[in-house]
C-alpha cells in the first residue's frame, strides 16, 4: 500500500500533536533512536491508560503504536476493542468518528478530507487479534494479518537486539562461504541450506552493505529476494519457541512477533533473525513444515510465496531420509550447517562407503546353500534341452514362453530346440540351433539355490566353456546316449570338457545319460556308457564317490524333475536329476582372502549405469563404495552400486555372481577377462610365467592361447623345462624334454604376448590349433 | 627384383646390381644386405658450403654413395629399408668416413658387394628374388568377435596390417539380445571400414575370412549387404574372392590353421607360404611321433647334420631366414656352412622359411632350425646351454 496513502488517511490533529518529526520520505530507515524512545515513552503512557485490565504483551501494545503512529489514545482505543472482542468494524468507525471531530470541524474545506472512508487507509484498522498460531492461507480465518510495517518495525527492533549476535556469527560465515564456494551446487538441494547460504553471505562487508542498502529502496539483493520462501518457513518456528516464554513485561528482546515480511527482507536484506539455523532432527524440521500453517501471523504472503512455500514445505517432507542428522539441540551454531551442506555435497558427488563388515553380514544372513553348476557335453548332446525341461518342469520358465518359443522354432523348422530356446537366447544361436556362449540362469529348490551354467558343446566354443567352467562348483556331463552319437561324443568333446572342468578344479560331475528315450530305455545301453565314462573320469583324476550316473530324457522330462513313468526305464530306482543336484555339498569360499574378480562381460546397465561388468567374485568381498583396479590396465574405478543374482545389493562375498555398476573408468581400459583387485593387493601382471602343465595332446615349444575363465591371450611355450613325474611331482632325471607326450606333467615356461593378470596357483587352460593341449597351474 | 648386372668370382668375390621393383624386394633386400657389405647406391643429401663471408647455404645435391653397412632398419608396415653406414669413397660432396643413411628406393639400381664373398645362400636368395614367377598376395581377416587381424600374405612375408578390437557384449539374459547384436554389428562395421581401407579393390586377390564358429560367415553377409545397400559396386565384384574358412581362434597365429585348409589349399596352392606350411606340418607330425627322427634346437640338428643323418633320402633341414640375418659374421657362417653341408655334402634338401610366415615362427618356437632325420637318433646330446644362439633382437623383436 502506498505511503503517501497513509499519509492521507492520517488526521491531521494527530499529525501536528504527536508526530513531531514531519514528513520523512525515507520510511525506509531503520528504528531510530527517536522512533525507539517515542516507542517506548508510548509504551509507558499507553500503560498508564489501561492500566490493570489490560494483559497485553508490550509487543502488541509497541505494534498498534506504531501503528497509529505513537497515538497514545487511538492505542489504547484500538485495544481495547480488540480486548472486548467487539467487531473490528464498528470500533473503528466509532474511533474515527470520536476522534477525528475537531480536525473535521477544521478542515471542513480541505478536499483531502472528502474522500470517502473505505478509500483511506484500511490497512490500519483492521483488527489484531491475539498473536495466534496461524499463517499462512489459513490467516483469514483465524486473525487478520498485521501490517507489513508492524512487521516491519519488529523486525528492526530485532535486529537491533541481535547485533552482538549477529557480529559473532560473521567469521563462521566466512568460512562457510569458502566452503559454498567450493561446492556450489549443494546449495540447491535443501531449503534449510540455502537459507543458510543466504546466512554465509553475510559477511561484514556485505552487512554494511545492507545497512547502505537502506537508503535505496529499489535496491534488492538478489540473494535476498531468492529466498524469502525459505526464510519464511523457518522464522516463524523460531518465533514459536520464543513465544511461551516472551509473555512477561519488559521482555523486549526477546519477544519475537513476526518474522519480517517478504518486502521487509526485500529491503533490509535478511536480517540475522531470519535464518534459522540448522537445529532439531529431520523429524522436527518436518513438523515445523508443518506447523507453518499455524505460526504465520503477519501480512497475507502473495500468491507467488504461497507457491514457493507450498513447494518449500514439500520438498522436505518428501525424501526426509536424505536429511544429515543435524544437532538436536537449539543452539544457532552455523557449524551445523557448514557440517550439512559438506554432507549434502559428498552425497551429490560420489557414493559413500559404507564401511561392512562384509564377513560379519554374510555371517548373518542366512542364506540358501548356493551352487554353481556347469553343463558340459559333446555338442548337441541335448545341454540346452536338459536344462531347459529342468527349468520348465520347476516352473521357473511358464507354458506361455515355452508354447512361444516353440511356435517361433517351428517356424525355423526346429521344433525340438523349443527347449533349448530357454538357454539359447542369441540370434545366432537360435538359427543355427547350437549354444555359443554360456547361458545363465538361476533357479531354486527347497534347499539350494543354483545357478545353471549352460555351455557350448562346439569345438569352436569351447573357451566359451571354459569360461563357464571356470565358474562352477561342480559339472552336470550330459551324454548322448542313441546309438552312434555317444561313440562320436566320446572322441569329441565329452571327455575333453571332462578333462578340462577337471584342470578347472570341478570335483564333482553327475552324469546324465540324456536322450534314453531314443534307445527304448535299455538298461544295457546304459550300463555300457556308465562303465566307458566312469573309466575314463576315474583316469581323468575324478573319485569314483564323486561320481553319480541317472538315465534321462531331456526332451520328455524324464528324470529330470519327475521321476520316469515309462515301463522300460523301471529297472532304475534312484532319484531324478534334480535331486542328485541338491545332494552336492556346499563348497569353501575363499573369502579372507584379498578380492579378485574376473570380468565376464562388460555391458551398458542401463540409463542409470552406463558402465557395468559382470562375473563372479572368485575370491574376497566387496562392498559399494570400494575402489577397485582393473588389471591390467591398472586404472581404478569406483562401485557404484553391486547386484548379486540381479538383486541389488551393498555387498558381496566369494562365490557369488555379480554384476557391479561401475563408475569413473573409461570403458576402454576394460577388456573380458580382466581381473578386478583391490589397489591394496594387486594381482601382478606377467609375460614370463612357469606353469606346471599336464599335457592334453603334445606340446613343444609352440604358439598357445592361454585361457583362464574369460581371459584369452596369445602367448609362446618358450622352453620345456623339466618333466615332472605325475604320481610325486618331482623332476624326472634325466635331460631335458624335448617333446611332452599326451598325459605328461611338466613345467614349461610360458611367454606371453601381453601382460596378463595372472598369479600363482591360477590355474590356466593351453590351447593351440583349436585343441587343449594342455592344462596347467601357475608357479 | 630385376637383376642388372652380375659379377661374381669363383671365390664369392664381385658385385651385383639389382633392381628392386615391389615391396616385396625389399624384404629379400633386407635379407640379403648384411652389415660390413658395400652398398653403391643414390642418395640425397644435403650439403652446406660456408662462403667466404661465413654465410652458410645448403642444398640438396643427388649423388651415388658407397658406403660400408653398419646397421639395417626394415619397417614392415611400409616395406621401407633404411642402410646406415660410412662412406667408404670420396665424392665432391663428401668426405670418407662420414656417415649416411641410404633409403633403398624402388626403381633405382643398387650395387652390393660382400666383404665377406657372395656364399650360397645369398647367391640363391638373389636367385629366389629374381623369380620372375610372381606368387599373388592374399588378404587374410582373422577373426572372433570383437578380435579381428588383418593381414596381408605375400610370398615371403606376413604383414599384419591392423588389429581391431573391440567389446561385444555377451548374451544376458530374455530381451537383452541388443546390445549384444548392436555391438556385434558395430564391430563388423569398423572391420570392414579397416579392411576396405587397406584393401585396393581394384586389384584382384583372394581375401580370405576366418573365424572359429560362424563369425566370418556372419561377417562376410555383412560385406555383401553392406556393400548391395551403400551400391559399393568394387566390393561387390570381389565377391567371389572371399574365401569363408575356420580357424580356432581369432589371434594371427590361427592363420596357420586356416592355410592348410582344403578350400584355402586349392587356392593358394604352390604358393611359398602354402608349401612352408605344409612342410611344417609334416614336421610336426614326425615330431608327435616320437620316433627320433625329428630334431629340433640348434645344438641337436647340428648333430644331426654331422652324424649325417640329414642327408639323401628324405633328410630335409628347414631352417629360419631369420638365422642369416645374425649381426654376427661367424654366427651366419655357421648357419651357412651347415646348409651348404646338408647341400652339398649330405645331399640333403634345405628349406628356408620365412621366419614372419606363421609357419616360419612355429619354427622359431622350436629354435629357428629343425630336421626331418632318414634314420633315428635317439640320444641327442643337449646338456649344452642353447641361449644366444639366435640373433638378437630378430626373433625376441618379431614376437613382442
Amino acid at each position: 500500500m502506498s505511503r503517501h496513502k497513509l499519509v492521507k488517511g492520517l488526521d491531521l490533529d494527530e499529525e501536528l500533536n504527536d508526530f513531531d518529526g514531519g514528513v520523512e520520505d525515507d520510511y525506509d530507515d531503520g528504528v531510530s533512536a527517536e522512533d525507539k524512545e517515542q516507542l517506548r515513552q508510548g509504551l509507558i503512557r499507553v500503560r498508564e491508560v489501561i492500566g490493570e485490565n489490560g494483559d497485553f504483551t508490550d509487543k502488541e501494545i509497541e505494534d498498534s503504536l506504531w501503528h497509529y503512529y505513537y497515538d497514545v489514545d487511538k492505542t489504547v482505543n484500538y485495544l481495547l476493542s480488540q480486548k472486548a472482542g467487539s467487531q473490528p468494524k464498528k470500533s473503528k468507525k466509532k474511533k474515527g468518528d470520536a476522534v477525528g471531530t475537531a480536525a473535521k470541524d477544521f478542515f471542513k474545506d480541505s478536499p483531502w478530507l472528502n474522500i470517502p472512508k473505505e478509500r483511506c487507509g484500511e490497512i490500519l484498522i483492521e483488527p489484531l487479534y491475539p498473536r495466534g498460531r496461524l499463517l499462512g492461507g489459513a490467516s483469514k480465518a483465524d486473525g487478520a494479518p498485521k501490517s507489513k510495517l508492524a512487521a516491519l518495525a519488529a523486525a528492526r527492533k530485532r535486529k537491533e537486539n541481535l547485533k552482538p549476535e549477529d557480529d559473532q556469527d560473521a567469521p563462521s560465515s566466512v568460512t562457510l562461504l569458502d566452503r559454498l564456494g567450493a561446492k556450489p551446487r549443494a546449495r540447491k538441494p535443501d531449503p534449510q541450506f540455502s537459507s543458510s547460504s543466504s546466512d554465509s553471505q553475510r559477511t561484514p562487508a556485505e552487512q554494511e552493505k545492507t545497512t547502505q542498502a537502506r537508503k535505496y529502496p529499489a535496491r534488492k539483493s538478489p540473494s535476498a529476494e531468492a529466498l524469502p520462501a525459505e526464510q519464511l518457513t523457518e522464522a516463524p518456528s523460531n518465533a514459536s519457541e520464543d513465544l511461551p516464554s516472551s509473555g512477561g513485561d519488559g521482555e523486549l528482546e526477546r519477544t519475537p512477533a513476526a518474522a519480517p515480511s517478504v518486502f521487509a527482507r526485500t529491503i533490509f536484506g535478511p536480517s540475522a533473525e531470519s535464518h534459522a539455523p540448522a537445529h532439531g532432527s529431520a523429524d522436527s524440521r518436518m513438523s515445523k513444515s508443518l506447523e507453518y500453517h499455524t505460526e504465520f501471523d503477519f501480512t497475507v504472503p502473495s500468491p507467488d510465496d504461497v507457491v514457493i512455500k507450498a513447494q518449500s514445505t514439500k520438498r522436505p517432507a518428501q525424501k526426509p531420509g536424505k536429511q544429515p542428522a543435524p544437532q538436536a539441540n537449539n543452539d544457532r551454531s552455523v557449524n551445523a550447517i557448514a557440517h550439512g551442506v559438506e554432507e549434502v555435497a559428498i552425497e551429490d558427488v560420489r557414493v559413500r562407503r559404507k564401511n561392512l563388515d562384509v564377513l560379519a553380514e554374510f555371517g548373518k544372513l542366512k542364506a540358501k546353500n548356493a551352487a554353481n553348476f556347469v553343463v558340459i557335453g559333446h555338442v548337441d548332446a541335448g545341454k540346452s534341452t536338459l536344462m531347459g525341461r529342468l527349468l520348465y518342469d520347476l516352473k521357473v520358465i511358464d507354458q506361455r514362453t515355452l508354447d512361444r518359443y516353440r511356435k517361433e522354432a517351428e517356424r525355423l523348422g526346429k521344433g525340438s530346440f523349443a527347449l533349448a530356446w530357454v538357454l539359447d537366447q542369441g540370434t545366432e544361436e537360435r538359427n543355427r540351433g547350437v549354444t555359443i556362449d554360456i547361458a545363465m540362469n538361476k533357479f531354486e529348490t527347497e534347499t539350494t539355490s543354483f545357478t545353471i551354467l549352460d555351455a557350448p558343446g562346439h569345438r569352436d566354443f569351447i573357451p566359451n566353456m571354459i569360461a563357464g567352467a571356470s565358474q562352477a562348483d561342480f559339472a552336470v556331463l550330459v551324454i548322448d546316449a542313441s546309438t552312434g552319437n555317444f561313440e562320436s561324443g566320446l572322441k569329441g568333446q565329452t571327455k575333453e570338457h571332462a578333462l578340462l572342468v577337471r584342470s578347472m578344479g570341478v570335483q564333482r560331475i553327475v552324469v546324465a545319460v540324456n536322450k534314453l528315450d531314443t534307445v527304448a530305455w535299455s538298461q544295457s545301453r546304459f550300463d555300457e556308457i556308465t562303465q566307458q565314462i566312469s573309466a575314463f573320469l576315474t583316469t581323468a583324476g575324478f573319485q569314483s564317490k564323486n561320481l553319480a550316473f541317472i538315465p534321462c530324457a531331456g526332451l520328455t522330462g524324464d528324470n529330470i524333475v519327475h521321476k520316469t513313468t515309462d515301463p522300460n526305464a523301471s529297472w532304475y530306482t534312484g532319484p531324478p536329476l534334480i535331486s542328485l543336484l541338491e545332494s552336492s555339498e556346499p563348497v569353501a569360499r575363499a573369502l579372507e582372502k584379498p578380492l579378485r574378480l574376473t570380468i565376464d562381460d562388460i555391458f551398458r546397465g542401463g540409463v542409470q549405469n552406463p558402465l557395468s561388468i559382470s562375473g563372479r567374485l572368485d575370491a574376497g568381498t566387496i562392498q559399494v563404495g570400494d575402489t577397485i583396479l582393473v588389471m591390467p590396465a591398472k586404472e581404478t574405478a569406483t562401485i557404484k552400486s553391486i547386484e548379486v543374482d540381479s538383486a541389488p545389493s551393498d555387498w558381496a562375498v566369494a562365490g557369488q555372481n555379480l554384476i557391479l555398476h561401475l563408475s569413473d573408468i573409461d570403458p576402454k581400459y576394460l577388456k573380458s577377462g580382466d581381473v578386478i583387485c583391490p589397489p591394496s593387493a594387486p594381482i601382478p601382471c606377467l609375460t614370463s610365467l612357469t606353469v606346471k602343465v599336464l599335457a592334453f595332446s603334445h606340446i613343444t615349444p609352440m604358439h598357445v592361447e592361454v585361457l583362464k575363465g574369460r581371459l584369452h591371450a596369445p602367448g609362446r611355450v618358450t622352453k620345456l623345462l623339466a618333466e615332472l613325474d605325475k604320481a610325486s611331482g618331482n623332476v624326472v632325471k634325466g635331460k631335458k624334454p624335448r617333446l611332452l607326450k599326451p598325459g605328461a606333467v611338466a613345467r614349461v615356461l610360458l611367454e606371453m604376448e601381453e601382460a596378463v593378470p595372472l598369479e600363482q596357483g591360477g590355474r590356466v587352460v593351453l590351447r593351440a590349433g583349436g585343441e587343449t593341449v594342455g592344462a596347467g597351474l601357475v608357479e | 627384383m630385376r637383376l642388372i648386372k652380375q659379377s661374381i668370382d669363383r671365390d664369392g668375390s664381385g658385385s651385383i646390381t639389382l633392381l628392386p621393383e615391389e615391396d616385396e624386394d625389399m624384404w629379400f633386400s633386407y635379407n640379403l644386405i648384411r652389415p660390413t657389405d658395400l652398398l653403391r647406391a643414390s642418395a640425397v643429401r644435403r650439403v652446406t658450403t660456408e662462403s667466404a663471408t661465413g654465410s652458410t647455404s645448403s642444398t640438396r645435391v643427388h649423388i651415388n654413395l658407397l658406403i660400408s653397412v653398419e646397421k639395417l632398419d626394415f619397417d614392415t608396415q611400409s616395406a621401407q629399408l633404411h642402410v646406415s653406414g660410412r662412406i667408404v669413397e670420396e665424392t665432391k660432396y663428401t668426405k670418407v668416413g662420414q656417415y649416411h643413411t641410404l633409403d633403398l628406393e624402388l626403381n633405382r639400381n643398387f650395387t652390393l658387394q660382400k666383404k665377406e664373398g657372395w656364399d650360397s645362400v645369398a647367391r640363391e636368395l638373389v636367385r629366389e628374388a629374381c623369380d620372375p614367377v610372381k606368387s599373388a598376395d592374399v588378404w587374410a581377416v582373422v577373426m572372433q568377435e570383437g578380435l579381428a587381424h588383418l593381414a596381408v600374405l605375400t610370398g615371403h612375408r606376413t604383414v599384419l596390417r591392423q588389429k581391431v578390437e573391440m567389446t561385444v557384449p555377451k548374451k544376458r539374459g530374455t530381451g537383452k539380445q541388443g546390445d549384444h547384436d548392436k555391438a556385434l554389428e558395430k564391430f563388423f562395421q569398423i572391420t570392414m571400414d579397416t579392411l576396405l581401407r587397406q584393401l585396393d579393390l581394384t586389384d584382384n586377390k583372394p581375401i580370405l575370412l576366418a573365424s572359429p564358429g560362424f563369425t566370418a560367415q556372419a561377417f562376410l553377409k555383412y560385406l555383401l549387404e553392406t556393400a548391395t545397400r551403400t551400391g559399393n559396386k568394387a566390393l561387390l565384384a570381389q565377391k567371389s574372392n572371399f574365401v569363408v574358412a575356420h580357424s580356432a581362434s581369432g589371434y594371427l597365429h590361427s592363420l596357420n590353421e586356416v592355410l592348410q585348409t582344403p578350400e584355402v589349399l586349392a587356392r593358394l596352392k604352390d604358393t611359398k607360404y602354402a608349401r612352408e606350411t605344409k612342410l611344417m606340418n609334416e614336421f610336426m607330425d614326425l615330431l608327435y611321433k616320437d620316433d627320433g627322427k625329428a630334431a629340433y634346437g640348434p645344438r641337436e640338428v647340428e648333430q644331426a647334420v654331422e652324424k649325417g643323418a640329414v642327408g639323401r633320402g628324405g633328410g630335409v633341414l628347414l631352417i629360419s631366414d631369420s638365422l642369416f640375418r645374425a649381426q654376427d659374421v661367424a654366427v651366419r657362417r655357421r648357419w651357412v656352412g651347415l646348409v651348404d653341408r646338408v647341400r652339398e655334402t649330405e645331399g640333403g634338401e634345405v628349406r628356408v622359411l620365412s621366419s614372419t610366415h606363421e609357419s616360419g615362427k612355429q619354427l622359431e618356437g622350436l629354435g629357428g632350425i629343425a630336421a626331418m632325420l632318414t634314420f633315428p637318433l635317439e640320444c641327442l646330446d643337449e646338456d649344452e646351454e642353447e641361449e644366444g644362439i639366435l640373433p638378437n633382437g630378430n626373433i625376441n623383436g618379431a614376437k613382442t
